[in-house]
Formats: C-alpha cells, sequence, structure tokens
C-alpha cells in the first residue's frame, strides 16, 4: 500500500526497494519467464484480434450499464440469489457486516478478490469482532503478515519461502522448514481446518453474466469452490464494471485472461454459479447467497469520455509484468492497492487523488503495458491524464510552469538553449561531455554524463548542406526536435547527406519547435497544444511527400497524439490527419520508402547492437527496418537481451527519479556489454543521450550513434 | 496417417490436458475404469489413512482434523445407482470405503473422488463437470486424487462450442459448473509450482470410447 505523503517520501521509500535484492531477483526471473510463456499460450492465436474482441465486448456494455444491472439483479433474484447496490467502499463493507450478524455468522473465509482488498473489507469486519481467513495462499500469507498485494495475480511475490517458513512456524506454533512442497502442504491443511469451521464465504468475481444471473470465478487453487460450497452464506463482492451480457462475452474474457495474467491457457478452476446452490448444512438445504455490486466511482469513469476504457479492465495483471518500473521497485511503491500501470489509473478513481499524486507520476511512457493489455487499454495517456487533472485542481509545480512558460514562445525556448552554450562553458570538457554537472541540475544525476550543447544547432548549418540536383524522387520535411537540432545536429547532417544521395529534396521549416512530449509528461496539457499547433503550422506549406524525423518519440508523438491533442478543433482535423499521414521514422523511410539494401553500402564488418526507443518498438510498431538496415550496411549484427526494454531515460522521468533511471540503464548497459558489440545504435536523441552518458560513467570504449550516422559512415560515395 | 477431424480433437485434448500434468489414459469400458481407479487407490498407493500434509508439523486444530480420517475412501456422488454398485462391491473387495454422499463427514479428506465429466474443452484440456449438487462439488475438492471419466463423444473444439451446452445449465436454476484444468495449482511462494494446495494433488482423465 502506497502512502507516501509527497515526492521525496515517496522517491525515499523507492530507494528501499532498490535495495531489496530478493525483490528485485524475484521480479527481474518473472519478467524474463512471463514474456516466454505468454507467447507460448497465444501461439495459436492472433493476440490482436482477441484483444479487440474483449475491447468490444467491453465497450458494449457501457451504454447499456444500469440495464444490464437489472437484468442480472433480476434474474439472479429470480434464482434465489439476493443483489445488492453499494455506492462506495464503506456501505459494500456495512453490507457484508450486516449480512454476517443477520445470518449469525461469526467466522467467514475468503477467496481472493481485489475488490474486497479495494474496500478493506477485511479490516471492517474484523473491527466488528469477526473472524477472517483468506484461502488464497498469496493472500492468506499477506494476511498473516498485515500488508497489501504486490500484485493483483500473485500478491505474495515479495516474499521469500524463508519468510513465509518464519510466518508459518509462528502460525502453527511448530518448526517449519524452508521447503516450498511443504509450506504450501501446511497451508493445505491448515486451511482446510479453517473452511469446516466457517459460516460465511465471501468471494470476489470476474464475470456477472446478466442474462443468466451467474457469477464466474477464475482461480487456480481451487479454494473459490470450497469458500462458495461448505459455509451456509456466501457473499461475492464485485464491482459493476464485471457485468456482461451473456457467456459468450465472458468466454471471450477467458480466453485471453489466464494467458495474458500467467501464460497459462486456462486456470486449473473456473466456477460458474447460478441461483441458490444446495447447502446441506443450511436449514433448508439452500445457500443464502447475496451479490454486492459495487460502484466505487466507477460510475463516473463509465461515462468519461476517455477513462470509460478502464471498464476494459480484466484485473490480469500484465501491465505490472512488463512494466519496467513495477520490476525495480515491487507492486507496494507501484499503486494504493491496485497496482502496476491500471493500479495507478484505479487508484486515482478508487482512493481519490492524494493517494494517486505521487505514484501517477512514476511512469516513464515506454508503453509496455499499452503493448500488453488484455482490453487495450491506452495506460500511458490515462496515467498521464490522472496527473493533469491532480495538477490541473491542486496547481502546478514550479519547473512544470517554467517550462510551460518557455515553450509556449519558440523564440524564448531558443534563445534559452543558445545562452545555454555560453552559460556551460566553464564547466564543458574538450570531448563533448560536461566535467562537472551545473547546479541546475540534481546530484543523482551522476549516474551518467549530460552531454554539451552544439556550437552551431541544426538549424543554422541547414542552408550550407548541399541538395541533389537531379534525380529527385521524394520531397522531405526534416522534423529534428530539440536534442537533435541544438545537441546532436551531426545526427541530423548524416541523415541528410545520406537521403541526398538516394534523391530527396529535404526543407526544414523554421518555425518547428519541440514535438510537446516533454510538456505532455509533465502534465501540461495546454502549452503541449500550442506547441502542437505551430509544428502544424510549420510544415503546412511546406509540400512535402513525408516529414521524416530521427526521434522515435517525436515520431510517436506526432503521429499519434498530435489527433487527439488537436482533433477536437473542426478547422484543423483534416489538417492534422495530413500532417500525420505523412510522419515517418528514419529507419522505416531509409527501408521501407528510400528501399535502401546492401547495394547502397560498402560493407566493413563492426560488431553492432541495436537498442530499439520503446517509442519505435511499441509506439510505431518499428522492430525489423533498423536492425535489416544496419546488416545491409555491412554491420556484424548481434541481437542484445532485453533489446526492447526501456533504456531509462523517458525524458522528464530521469530528472524526476534519478535512481530508477539510473537503475535501468545499468541493466540496459550490462545486456550490450554482454554482445560484444563495439558499436550500439538506436534511433533516438533522448536514448543517444542516456546510453552515451552511461558508458562514458562506466569508461567503456563502446560507441553509441544514431542509426543515421552509422549507415550514413557506410555509404557508397556518391550514392 | 490421416486422422479424422473426431480424432485430431481427442488428441489435441490429450495434449492440452498432458500439458497441465493431468495424466490421461484410454479406456474402453466403465469397468476398465473400476479397475484403474481400484489399482489407483491399491497397489500404486494412492489412497492413504494419513493423508498429504498430515505429517507436516500442523498447529493442533488442523492435526486433529487429520486424524477424523481412518480409512482408505473413494467417493463416486453421481454415479449411476447400477455403475455405482459394481465400484462399491470392488471397493469394499479391497477393503476400501466407497461413499455416494454425505462428504461433510469427510472433509478431513477422502482419497479418491470418482466422476464423470459432462464435457472436455480440446483447446485448453479442461472438464466441464455440472456439479449442483454439494457432494459432487466436495468428492473433487477434498480428494487427494480425482478420477474423472470423459467419453471421447463429449470431446469438443473450444468454449465456444461448448457454450450451448454451459448456456443451458446456467439457465436451469440453481446451477453450480465447474471448468477443471488440471489439478490444483499455486506458484505463490516464489513463483514455484506446487499441486494441491486445496483441491486434488493428481487429476487422472479416462478417455472412455464411444
Amino acid at each position: 500500500m502506497q502512502d507516501a505523503k509527497n515526492l521525496k517520501e515517496y522517491r525515499q521509500t523507492i530507494q528501499e526497494s532498490l535495495g531489496n535484492d530478493f525483490l528485485r531477483r524475484a521480479l527481474d526471473t518473472f519478467a524474463v519467464t512471463y514474456r516466454a510463456s505468454r507467447a507460448r499460450a497465444f501461439a495459436e492465436f492472433d493476440v490482436q484480434q482477441l484483444v479487440d474482441e474483449v475491447a468490444a465486448a467491453k465497450d458494449a456494455v457501457l451504454p447499456r450499464l444500469l440495464e444490464l444491472y437489472s437484468e442480472f439483479k433480476k434474474n439472479a433474484e429470480d434464482a434465489g440469489v439476493k443483489v445488492h447496490f453499494a455506492k462506495d467502499a464503506a456501505e459494500a463493507n456495512r453490507l457484508v457486516a450486516e449480512i454476517a450478524e443477520r445470518s449469525g455468522s461469526k467466522k467467514i473465509i475468503k477467496s481472493k478478490s481485489m475488490t474486497a482488498e479495494e474496500t478493506l473489507l477485511n479490516h471492517a469486519l474484523e473491527d466488528r469482532g469477526l473472524e477472517v481467513v483468506e484461502t488464497d495462499l498469496g493472500e492468506w500469507i499477506i494476511q498473516l503478515r498485515h500488508e497489501g498485494p504486490s500484485h493483483m495475480v500473485m500478491p505474495a511475490i515479495h516474499l521469500s519461502r524463508y519468510q513465509v517458513k518464519d510466518l508459518f512456524s509462528e502460525v502453527t506454533g511448530a518448526r517449519q522448514e524452508p521447503d516450498i512442497e511443504k509450506l504450501v502442504k501446511v497451508a493445505r491443511r491448515e486451511l482446510r481446518s479453517k473452511f469446516v469451521e466457517a459460516d460465511m464465504g465471501v468471494t470476489g468475481a470476474n464475470f456477472a453474466i446478466a442474462d443468466t444471473g451467474t457469477i464466474g470465478l477464475v482461480t487456480n487453487e481451487g479454494n473459490a469452490r470450497l469458500v462458495t460450497t461448505l459455509p451456509r452464506v456466501h457473499v461475492a463482492l464485485l464491482g459493476i464494471d464485471k457485468l456482461v451480457p451473456t457467456v459468450a462475452d465472458a468466454m471471450k474474457i477467458l480466453r485471453v485472461l489466464p494467458r495474458n495474467a500467467t501464460g497459462q491457457n486456462l486456470t486449473s478452476y473456473v466456477t460458474w454459479i447460478t441461483g441458490a446452490n444446495e447447502c446441506r448444512s443450511a436449514a433448508d438445504k439452500k445457500k443464502e447467497i447475496h451479490f454486492i455490486v459495487l460502484d466505487n466511482g466507477r460510475l463516473e469513469m463509465a461515462k468519461d469520455p476517455l477513462f470509460s476504457q478502464v471498464f476494459r479492465c480484466v484485473r490480469c495483471g500484465a501491465c505490472a509484468n512488463v512494466c519496467p518500473v513495477y520490476r525495480l521497485v515491487g507492486g507496494h511503491k507501484m499503486g494504493h492497492i491496485y497496482i502496476g500501470a491500471i493500479g495507478l489509473i484505479l487508484t486515482y478513481f478508487f482512493h481519490g487523488p492524494e493517494k494517486a499524486r505521487n505514484i501517477v507520476q512514476n511512469c516513464i511512457n515506454c508503453e509496455a503495458c499499452k503493448d500488453i493489455c488484455a482490453g487495450g487499454i491506452d495506460l500511458p495517456r490515462l496515467i498521464k491524464q490522472v496527473h493533469v487533472r491532480i495538477q490541473d485542481k491542486e496547481g502546478h509545480p514550479l519547473p512544470s510552469l517554467l517550462l510551460a512558460r518557455v515553450m509556449k514562445s519558440r523564440k524564448l525556448f531558443h534563445t534559452l538553449l543558445r545562452t545555454a552554450k555560453w552559460a556551460q562553458r566553464p564547466v564543458a570538457g574538450d570531448d563533448g561531455f560536461m566535467r562537472h554537472l551545473p547546479m541546475m541540475f540534481f546530484k543523482e544525476h551522476d549516474f551518467k554524463a549530460l552531454p554539451t550543447v552544439a556550437d552551431k544547432p541544426f538549424r543554422d548549418r541547414f542552408a550550407e548542406l548541399a541538395q541533389p540536383r537531379e534525380g529527385i524522387r521524394f520531397r522531405v520535411g526534416l522534423f529534428s526536435g530539440c536534442v537533435q537540432d541544438f545537441v546532436y545536429p551531426e545526427q541530423m547532417e548524416a541523415a541528410f547527406t545520406l537521403f541526398a544521395d538516394h534523391g530527396c529534396a529535404m526543407s526544414f521549416p523554421m518555425e518547428q519547435s519541440c514535438c510537446g512530449l516533454p510538456l505532455q509528461m509533465m502534465g501540461e496539457m495546454a502549452t503541449s497544444r500550442s506547441v502542437a499547433e505551430q509544428n502544424l503550422r510549420a510544415f503546412e506549406r511546406e509540400g512535402v511527400d513525408y516529414i521524416v524525423t530521427l526521434c522515435a518519440s517525436c515520431a510517436s508523438h506526432l503521429k499519434h497524439n498530435y489527433p487527439a491533442l488537436l482533433g477536437d478543433d473542426p478547422l484543423l482535423q483534416d489538417k492534422v490527419k495530413a500532417f500525420t499521414a505523412k510522419v515517418i521514422d528514419f529507419s522505416s523511410f531509409a527501408r521501407d520508402v528510400l528501399g535502401l539494401d546492401a547495394s547502397a553500402f560498402t560493407g566493413q564488418g563492426k560488431a553492432a547492437t541495436f537498442h530499439s526507443p520503446c517509442h519505435l518498438c511499441r509506439g510505431l510498431g518499428v522492430h525489423e527496418a533498423p536492425r535489416r538496415l544496419l546488416e545491409a550496411a555491412g554491420y556484424d549484427f548481434r541481437e542484445a537481451d532485453e533489446s526492447e526494454v526501456c533504456c531509462g531515460f523517458g525524458g522528464t522521468f530521469s530528472a524526476k527519479f534519478p535512481e530508477l533511471s539510473a537503475e535501468l540503464l545499468r541493466k540496459k548497459l550490462d545486456n550490450v556489454e554482454k554482445t560484444g558489440a563495439e558499436l550500439l545504435l538506436t534511433d533516438c536523441p533522448g536514448c543517444v543521450m542516456q546510453l552515451r552518458g552511461g558508458l562514458k560513467k562506466r569508461g567503456s570504449t563502446i560507441v553509441v550513434q544514431h542509426t543515421a550516422e552509422a549507415l550514413a559512415a557506410r555509404k557508397k560515395k556518391g550514392g | 496417417m490421416n486422422d479424422t477431424p473426431r480424432q485430431q480433437l481427442v488428441s489435441r485434448f490429450v495434449d492440452k490436458a498432458k500439458a497441465v500434468s493431468a495424466f490421461v489414459t484410454e479406456i474402453s469400458s466403465i469397468d476398465e475404469a473400476i479397475a484403474y481407479t481400484l489399482d489407483l487407490c491399491g497397489s500404486r498407493g494412492a489412497c492413504r489413512i494419513k493423508i498429504s500434509g498430515c505429517e507436516e508439523a500442523l498447529s493442533p486444530p488442523a492435526g486433529e482434523l487429520c486424524l477424523t480420517k481412518q480409512e482408505k475412501i473413494v467417493a463416486a456422488p453421481d454415479l449411476s445407482p447400477e455403475i455405482f454398485q459394481r465400484l462399491a462391491a470392488a471397493c469394499s473387495a479391497s477393503g476400501f470405503a466407497c461413499l455416494r454422499d454425505g462428504m461433510r463427514q469427510h472433509l478431513g479428506g477422502i482419497d479418491i473422488g470418482f466422476t464423470i465429466a459432462d464435457l472436455g474443452i480440446a483447446e485448453t484440456g479442461t472438464l466441464v463437470l455440472n456439479c449442483p449438487g454439494e457432494d459432487l462439488r466436495l468428492a473433487t475438492m477434498i480428494s487427494e486424487y480425482h478420477v474423472a471419466v470423459l467419453p471421447k463423444g463429449s470431446i469438443v473444439a473450444d468454449g465456444f462450442a461448448a457454450e450451448a451446452q454451459l448456456r443451458k445449465y446456467l439457465h436451469r436454476t440453481p446451477d453450480y459448473t465447474a471448468f477443471i484444468t488440471g489439478a490444483s495449482r499455486t506458484a505463490d511462494i516464489e513463483r514455484v509450482l506446487a499441486m494441491g494446495v486445496h483441491g486434488p494433488l493428481e487429476l487422472h482423465i479416462l478417455l472412455l470410447e464411444d
């Protein structure tokens, strides 16, 4: 459970996690094995199609939500179940307590329910003197330790067998061994005796089927079957988002949920309960059953044009499984109760802005979650939007305001960048790195050497570059982004000479500014929008066939976020469409449009590896182009482990959470060094900055370049 | 070799069930199923007075519950009277108790739950068991081993093909239907897979020739 009061306190708790070797090892191993088992489970399917079907089924629920609730209630009650509606956590807990009291239930057993975690049901029942025992092994362990879950489907993933051994020794009053199989057996017998005594069973539900009034429960241990069979009373607590029209919809979700959660084709048990079943310990041999349907912020979410897509969440937990930040800090630092990417969002809606304020900033925007989501939710965008809402309501912090103020005017921004060149003189070395960090940077930034601003930005060099005179194939607009314009103009020049050799007449509109992504990351939406419009206008009259950028983050932002930023203005809609259709990243343009192959290069065979920028592989879906280009140029290409995992730059993220950025970088560079490559290439100047700085700090001889530079170096002279 | 679609369905079911550690055997009659169960219980040692976990150091209440089990027990709540008779006779000849109901009196544990599954789903190696009666549910949960007979003709391709039948069950209220895929499992401690955390430690599927 995340309760830090401010960002400083939050960062302290993150430091604690970084020091937890067991947690780090456990999550590292899991991150790697998860990807493999998920791929196996989906091997026979078109994953995108399955995800689309889940999204469509869930989206269709939204306009009919209350109607489906009435249908579910009627069908369940006709079958002998009492259905209750709870507007918030307190009401849900009170309803459960009242049912316990009326039915004379003193001992309660539970199967795993995130919804009950959300309402803190156990505490509420224990406060009323009731005994509550979790029967899911992981949940039981964390209950005994008085902790919240650290993962939605593996709640005790942060604990070792030794910790469980100590805990079980305490619980049984007998000495246990650190042997997992034995510990599981001990739990089997200890919990069996709890089942025998229980008066009431509490479960969640994965599905509430309106057509039949049925609930569906998905488990591996089978404890839900015992919880819903042995006690006289059964209470199921479920969010209203679990409603689906028919069993067919439930089946669509069921096909994706276990595969995406744990890489299983199906969990060991799926239980479908309709109506008041036989229960031989009840007076009339019929079980007393209550379904409590919880709102707690969900109805507000359902009405929201942007956030309603959260209803597609099936609680598989995959967004945590692939999150590079989760992998470093664990679940207790990545959510209040719900964790991972979806947790950052749900915390805001279910537990309020004060619980979400800090954690919501801990997103590096790598899009790994969006890529894996079972319901196709645009998680990074929603996380950012939560940040925006909190900031708009509570006030923007000073650095964020300053950035917005500066960026609103391109001239002011560029003037500051030009003067930074003079300001850095006393601290800049002669090798392009700053020797000592100026005061404006935090000391934690020490993990990487920062680059200096170039003497002459690309915009001042452009006019002097030689355009092709004949054989023009394409008219190309260059979008440099700030980093390549002012820090790495040589990357732009490399691309220019390569493109010029292959028949590209190029233009560089001087009114172009920052793409606006850093503003979006800081939650400065108004300025982000105004910068987007400036860029749109800058390219409007250029009449180009393509707008090429060497920065994957810029490309992905221009292509995917501009329609959302500007699309609400009917006058701009067509222009945005035309603009985004022309935007293309460097490698895709070089390979797919220019058709560069081995004939364009003179090979030389240096060992090279590639780091996939997040916004290239996930943001734009580009995987092959840069790798095949490097092979075509004659490099000895070597794939690195986890080459598509974030390098830790994340724009403003690395300034906000330098300790996390440093850890991600360390892993990345370890994997790069393992390949034995002399050359590390990538398609994003931000990644270049991060990687180059990290290697410099290590004293490594590996050279980091943009792919454009590596290709230009091997191009045949004169095309 | 040209397998018929039906044979392909059966072999797909077998592959998927084995992938989740189920034991799959082909049989040609119910008597073979009875013989298999008796053999499992007896010579293969599945039936024990002191059952799984009871050898560990437990708390007093958990230890006492272990002591309530005093025989080797096979439970088969949902068989036709005629088949049950045959199973019961075979059990009694081997000295095993054979129960048809009253599972609640045996929550300490039973050795083998014997059932006939309603459907098989090939895509995931899943058994569908319609179990509105609590004895049938309990026999498949408090048992150490679950032996399920599945007629080959009841195997369908995937969840969607099972849907019509499932919908029939769910409309017939009250109802309780279970999908069972392999044995009870957990990976909650260090993500190490362990079987039988609550339910059966092993699932044995006997594929019955039509």
